[in-house]
């Protein structure tokens, strides 16, 4: 029988890691692009758009993302697609963060006070003048620290995809614990590795918030 | 491109379903309950406890709400055993269930608790109540009142999360599904029916949260 030292399992775990990270990454660059969209359509002032973006939030927001990444899967392959692991995990996790991110997103839109479209509008602006030069800058200083936040959530979602197959950190733990027949270290050493990637973004995301109640508190 | 769902085999695995919802339900309904007593004794401790006692919550909170919920299953079904704690996959995944909900609850009452304005604690003091009586009628209850919505909306993500358990081998709905999906060959369409239960439980779910909070916070005389 081969013998893992302590050193083999780290490294192991810190290899799969890498696609952890990079999966997070994807998911939340593509889930903010898409989020960004159903925002729009969340508040678009044509309630036929505004109800779909809404029943797209509930529907992601109201069912597991592993039913999202099983249905991802199977549901592509029946498209005639051989799908591999990564294609699925990330569409599921795309559109998954999308749905969190829109609604964040849509509060600081509506946290910014009314008084401001109507001052914007009374100089004349469209309601895209609006958006870029009034509101969405304002929006954006409310929205850093929820968003932050949210990224962890982003963070541990990626753990779902080593179900269907997807190799990262979680997958590599099972993987190296059926080798070691040490579950106790590996778990540990797993969940110690995801506590160091998301513990920072926690973090951060308080010390913004701390940071931004105080510039409020000044005005 | 003649593919054509089929539902046909509802009626067959109807029972199957079923026996997984009792499952999933029996999981939330025992988390909650025990998750946010956890909470609640966490939160106490954070904001009013020990000094000694202060860091433990806070290590443990942190380490929780900073790893996946899967992980810690993981680690409470695999690893524990070697520490000589054998669980049923059941056992491992209800207390899950609780450590990740009681984390996650003590935060968000004790934002409650710390929301408490300073006078409150000084008000019972002078009506001679004892520390923790002081805690459990003037802070506690305005305080579980106060963040009940964000209470109730971390239950509905536990619960959804509660599919993972399927991983270890706890019969839940997402294991029923698994088990009728490898029996029918119909994978999207089970996956598509379990989803649909699972929407159908968490705006249940919330249904039912709003009406308890309703029922334990019934509305007072005075505004606050």
């Amino acid at each position: 029988m081969i013998e893992f030292t302590f050193w083999d399992i780290l490294r192991n775990l810190l290899l799969a890691a890498r696609w952890t990270v990079l999966l997070s990454l994807v998911s939340f660059a593509g889930g903010g692009i898409v989020g960004l969209i159903v925002m729009f359509m969340r508040i678009s002032p044509n309630k036929a758009v505004a109800i779909i973006a809404k029943g797209y939030i509930e529907l992601f927001q109201g069912t597991p993302l592993l039913m999202q990444l099983f249905l991802a899967f199977f549901g592509i392959a029946l498209l005639g697609f051989t799908v591999p692991a990564w294609l699925a995990a990330g569409l599921a996790l795309i559109l998954w963060t999308a749905a969190f991110l829109a609604e964040i997103w849509r509060g600081c839109v509506e946290a910014i006070a009314k008084g401001q479209w109507e001052a914007s509008a009374s100089l004349g602006m469209g309601r895209l003048q609006q958006m870029r030069y009034v509101i969405l800058p304002q929006a954006m200083r409310i929205a850093v620290p929820p968003t932050v936040g949210f990224s962890v959530q982003v963070v541990k979602g990626t753990a779902l995809t080593s179900i269907i197959g997807f190799v990262e950190l979680t997958k590599a733990g099972t993987a190296v614990t059926n080798a070691t027949f040490q579950p106790f270290l590996v778990y540990g050493l797993v969940a110690l590795i995801y506590f160091a990637l998301c513990w920072p973004l926690s973090k951060s995301s308080q010390i913004l918030e701390r940071k931004l109640n105080v510039a409020h508190k000044n005005h | 491109m003649g593919y054509r769902l089929d539902f046909g085999w509802i009626p067959q695995y109807w029972p199957v379903l079923v026996s997984g919802i009792g499952v999933t339900i029996y999981l939330i309904a025992a988390g909650a309950a025990a998750g946010c007593l956890l909470g609640m004794v966490c939160a106490w401790t954070r904001a009013l406890g020990p000094a000694w006692a202060r860091p433990v919550v806070v290590a443990y909170v942190e380490m929780i709400r900073n790893t996946p919920f899967m992980v810690q299953l993981f680690f409470i079904f695999f690893g524990l055993p070697s520490l000589g704690l054998q669980m049923t996959e059941l056992q491992a995944a209800t207390l899950a269930m609780i450590v990740n909900l009681g984390a996650y609850s003590c935060e968000i009452i004790r934002a409650g608790i710390e929301a408490t304005p300073r006078g409150q604690f000084e008000a019972g003091a002078s009506l001679a109540m004892s520390r923790f009586q002081t805690f459990r009628y003037v802070v506690l209850v305005p305080a579980l009142q106060r963040i009940w919505p964000a209470l109730s909306s971390q239950i509905v993500i536990v619960m959804l999360g509660s599919a993972v358990v399927s991983q270890i081998a706890a019969e839940d709905l997402s294991y029923a599904a698994n088990f009728i999906q490898s029996r029918n060959f119909r994978a999207f369409e089970t996956y598509i029916v379990s989803t649909l239960i699972y929407l159908l439980l968490a705006i249940l779910l919330r249904q039912v949260l709003a009406w308890v909070g309703r029922a334990l916070f019934p509305k007072r005389r005075s505004a606050r």
